[in-house]
């Protein structure tokens, strides 16, 4: 034990005690012989919390928190199984937790963090000899401390180079998920494990994981259970169920990790061009419209965006009597903003396109009288106005200013 | 121009060959002796010119931003305003104020030819409604431009000031419509058809855009920056245009009220010279705006096409 040879003077005392009183108490139990038994056995040296081995590692316990930890009532020798007589090996071999956590170690075999010297138990539960049941706020795999935990190495800009992820600790924790959990303390707000899972952690591309394309409204579900239901019975559920890809899921609308409250000034302006980037025609009309004209302005969120009028989740084709959108529910549903809607005011056509004769002919000739106009007016005078400046610079010229009175 | 002196004289009624009364202005070039100014427009004239720009100019300054949302310098500009509601809460405000200075105008004109009875002002030379002297000026001007005849001469308002006015007239009418038919489209749906709403949106902004492009670059040239007038016509801000001036830019006026012995009754005070000079900050600050507008619309226009 070269440790104590590094600990503080009165350490050192205090160390040498215990490893007089330990050899006196073998002494003194003939009957016990040399076999390490009980946890006070290896703490008379291990509870030096500053004791380290030959190449700097701690090899100190903190024995109370030890006691505590779900681990407490185990023997040291339990784990450290080639430990079996005092005075041991100074290189004992590597605690297997596989051992007795079986499930958990054939789940991580086959996941993303699948390499054992990248990603030992310790890299997320921490300390192996503080160790508490994820329902307990010690824990690091407590709801409320995993983003830190995954941050440790998801957080960093490096490792998510290295495996060509996003860094998404941040978005997430701006989130209504993140800040739900660090803000609020929410212990129901989903945290990373709540879809990607603990032990077996997949890759989105993987069709069995949680984060696969199809598998996601399932995941969300899994909280947002009328949500679920609602988007079941929309179009997009629909088209998603039915195997096409192109439909969107939650995060293609919502996104994964930056998801934010979607009353809120951001995603109400975020959110139109997500619809728009599948929906390219529609968009383009919509932003003819007023609507949206007025809502780019200075951060103005209150006009139509396209949920407002086609709902969000359960989205109806129009020809459904229950879409919102349906000719018998628009009263109501531009009522919603526009209080006195009636039924000559929602002839209005909110995607109507001024550069389509057939679809829209009379605005079509409206946009096309007001432009021949604009441009016949302003080319003419332009004209106009060129030729009679040219002219009377060179009145000026030749007669000094006041040239026009000459022409008196 | 040295063939068309007496040469051709414009056909007017009222245009005399030679003003009687007034020998000394008989409308030769000549140096005058001292400074002579005559009233042009009178006061409420100026004042409702003043109200028109500001609220002109209050309108593109918000209205702009509406259409072109999706130009950054429109969304600086709406966020420092104070946000979509702000700008319309001033275009709005802009818009009551320029439709009361309507209105005005109208009940003005209303007065004036009804009530007082007052000649000239639906025909005649000094109206505002274009005749067919108008349509001979714009050609014989156009001739002019490019060297085929001589220059017209024009009475109390040539023609393109006509169409100034008009074009403001008509503009008035059209974008004021369209504008309260957006604010009020519930009651205006009552009776227009349900494309018609659609279609207010596409007729207010294209009449807008023909109107600001118009003021800021057309009218800004032919009254105020034109070598004649450069920099800036004063006359809608003193009221008042020297004996020079009018002789010029207004002949046959000048004529007419000559041989009609009404010249003298014309006679004004020579403008203050503060005022001038504050009209010139004010005019100045306007077509500044003006042109900033006019840069930023076009850069909104093209940048979008």
């Amino acid at each position: 034990m070269k440790a104590y040879l590094h600990g503080t003077e009165p350490q050192r005392i205090g160390s040498g005690c215990r490893t007089l009183s330990t050899a006196l108490v073998l002494l003194l139990l003939p009957g016990f012989s040399s076999m390490l038994r009980a946890q006070t056995d290896c703490l008379s040296c291990h509870a030096d919390k500053t004791m380290q081995d030959a190449s700097g590692h701690s090899v100190g316990v903190d024995a109370d928190v030890f006691h505590s930890s779900i681990h407490g009532s185990l023997s040291c020798t339990d784990c450290h199984t080639s430990i079996k007589e005092y005075p041991h090996p100074d290189t004992p071999v590597a605690v297997k937790c596989v051992t007795c956590h079986a499930d958990q170690a054939a789940g991580i075999a086959g996941s993303v963090h699948a390499s054992a010297s990248a990603h030992p138990c310790t890299s997320c539960h921490g300390d192996a000899h503080a160790i508490f049941p994820k329902d307990d706020a010690r824990s690091a795999v407590y709801p409320l401390n995993i983003p830190r935990t995954c941050g440790t190495c998801h957080a960093s800009d490096a490792l998510a180079k290295k495996y060509g992820l996003q860094n998404v600790y941040s978005v997430y924790m701006d989130s209504i998920h993140g800040y739900a959990v660090s803000k609020e303390g929410l212990l129901v707000a989903a945290n990373c494990m709540s879809c990607h899972g603990s032990h077996h952690i997949l890759s989105h591309k993987d069709t069995q994981s949680p984060t696969y394309k199809t598998n996601i409204p399932n995941t969300c579900g899994t909280c947002h259970g009328g949500v679920e239901a609602e988007y079941s019975a929309g179009v997009h559920g629909k088209a998603v169920a039915a195997g096409n890809l192109a439909a969107p899921v939650c995060s293609d609308c919502h996104t994964a990790h930056a998801i934010l409250q979607p009353t809120l000034a951001d995603f109400r302006m975020q959110s139109t061009p997500i619809c728009g980037s599948c929906h390219k025609g529609r968009f383009a009309t919509y932003q003819d419209t007023f609507h949206s004209q007025l809502g780019l302005l200075g951060g103005y969120v209150q006009t139509a965006r396209c949920w407002d009028c086609h709902g969000a989740h359960d989205i109806l084709p129009a020809s459904d009597p229950n879409s919102p959108v349906n000719k018998a529910n628009l009263i109501k549903t531009c009522g919603r903003c526009h209080t006195d809607a009636n039924a000559s005011f929602v002839q209005y056509q909110p995607h109507a396109n001024p550069r389509n004769r057939k679809l829209n002919p009379a605005l079509y000739f409206t946009r096309f009288f007001m432009n021949l106009l604009l441009w016949s007016v302003l080319g003419f005078f332009s004209l106009h106005t060129l030729l009679w400046f040219i002219r009377a610079k060179r009145e000026q010229g030749k007669s000094g200013p006041g040239g026009e009175a000459k022409d008196d | 121009m040295t063939d068309e002196t007496g040469a051709r004289p414009t056909q007017q009624p009222e245009s005399q060959p030679q003003p009687q009364g007034q020998p000394p202005e008989s409308g030769q070039p000549q140096v005058s002796v001292k400074e002579k100014f005559y009233v042009r427009f009178t006061l409420a004239q100026r004042y409702l010119h003043v109200v028109l720009f500001t609220s002109f100019l209050g309108l593109a300054a918000t209205g702009l931003p509406m259409r072109f949302s999706d130009n950054p310098a429109a969304r600086f500009f709406a966020r420092e305003v104070g946000g979509f509601g702000a700008i319309l809460f001033l275009h709005k405000f802009c818009a009551v104020v320029l439709t009361l200075a309507f209105l005005y105008h109208l009940k003005d004109i209303a007065t004036r030819s009804f009530v007082h009875r007052e000649k000239g002002i639906f025909w005649g030379p000094t109206s505002m409604v274009p005749n067919w002297k108008d349509a001979q000026d714009l050609i014989g001007h156009l001739r002019w431009f490019v060297g085929l005849g001589p220059k017209p001469q024009f009475e109390r308002y040539a023609y393109w000031e006509k169409f100034d006015y008009w074009a403001v007239f008509w503009g008035m009418i059209v974008i004021g419509f369209s504008g309260y038919a957006m604010w009020f489209a519930p009651f205006f749906a009552k009776f227009l058809p349900g494309w018609a709403l659609n279609a207010v949106l596409v007729v207010h902004g294209e009449e807008a855009l023909l109107a600001i492009l118009f003021i800021f670059s057309i009218h800004f040239v032919n009254t105020h920056l034109r070598p004649d007038s450069f920099p800036m016509d004063m006359v809608i801000f003193t009221g008042k245009e020297t004996d020079e001036e009018f002789r010029k830019k207004r002949t046959l006026e000048y004529r007419r009220l000559a041989a009609q012995g009404k010249l003298e009754a014309r006679v004004g005070e020579k403008p203050i010279y503060w005022w001038v000079n504050f009209a010139k900050v004010i005019g100045f600050t306007a077509i500044l705006i003006g042109l900033v507008l006019l840069v930023l619309t076009l850069i909104g226009y093209f940048g979008n096409a």
